[in-house]
């Protein structure tokens, strides 16, 4: 990354403002379309900070699959299961708060001390910048191959998963006689159906 | 520029994380906490890739790795989301106790 030390400084404050500020919206607001969007804004920031880091192979897979996949994923889920309701209140749901917030705090600080008195080994080599995505190419086909054939297995059994689980399993009763309302039911098979289907 | 800020603000992405993780009533902002925790952990590894191995950067091929399973831990959280909102539903965590006691 050629920027002068300057910028780099600066963008990285406005970049960890960002992150940090939309990550709490994302925890603290009501609304929860709200909190969806600054997590969209959460990444994003998050793919700046891969820059500042000369990671630019990351920085647009992280764009990529985190705002353009998983972000809009979640946001047609909201708008799926986006009822208004009133939350029942829990015993002790204050106390669990704080405490949680203390842990949580506690939690920092000590990964905080962690950091700062540990003497990491930091490597003088220069970057590999520019040429990571070629690095990261070599290590895909040669020492990381069978992670990544594995990945794609993987991410297979996921698509037929979150078929399987999301799909419904009834056939709406009030089938119509008419063509069209048919089309645009799209209805399923029981499951019954199916198994006595595949005895034969 | 140093590795310890980046591993600050990644710390820092964490707790928050925990945070939503055990305060949340919404089970899709439950999912979206995961996901925030994910990204502390990328940048914990993005951070190291760029400080401590610039030559191999094997931080950034874990990174990848990472993204594609956090899309797939998606995928199949918001489903289980979706079928236990149309058995029960609802999507209040309090009250999704199918597998408590």
């Amino acid at each position: 990354m050629n920027l002068a030390e300057g910028v780099q400084i600066v963008s990285f404050g406005i970049l960890a403002a960002a992150v940090l500020i939309s990550a709490l919206g994302v925890v603290l607001l009501k609304n929860v379309v709200y909190s969806a969007f600054l997590l969209g804004g959460s990444f994003i920031s998050m793919a700046g900070l891969y820059f500042l880091l000369n990671a630019d192979f990351v920085a647009a897979a992280q764009v990529l699959v985190y705002v353009g996949a998983i972000n809009v994923l979640i946001l047609f889920a909201i708008m799926l299961v986006n009822k208004q309701e009133e939350y029942a209140v829990v015993k002790g749901a204050g106390v669990r708060q704080v405490a949680t917030g203390l842990v949580c705090l506690g939690l920092f600080a000590l990964l905080g001390t962690m950091v700062v008195s540990t003497p990491w080994a930091i490597s003088s080599a220069t970057p590999a910048g520019d040429s990571s995505i070629v690095t990261i190419g070599i290590h895909f086909f040669t020492d990381f191959l069978l992670p990544f054939e594995l990945v794609s297995v993987l991410l297979l059994i996921a698509l037929v998963g979150a078929i399987v689980l999301a799909r419904r399993e009834f056939v709406p009763e009030n089938l119509s006689a008419s063509g069209e309302d048919e089309a645009l039911m799209l209805p399923e098979r029981q499951r019954e159906m199916v198994s006595s289907r595949d005895d034969n | 520029m140093q590795l310890q800020y980046f591993l600050l603000i990644a710390a820092a992405l964490f707790c928050i994380g925990v945070f939503g993780l055990v305060t949340s009533r919404n089970a899709v902002r439950v999912l979206m906490s995961i996901e925030l925790m994910l990204n502390a952990v990328n940048l914990n590894l993005m951070a190291f890739s760029n400080y401590v191995d610039p030559k191999e950067i094997k931080g950034q091929v874990f990174t990848t790795f990472i993204i594609a399973i956090a899309a797939a831990e998606a995928a199949v959280g918001l489903a289980i989301v979706l079928a236990i909102y149309r058995n029960r539903d609802t999507v209040d965590m309090e009250q999704f106790n199918l597998l408590k006691w």
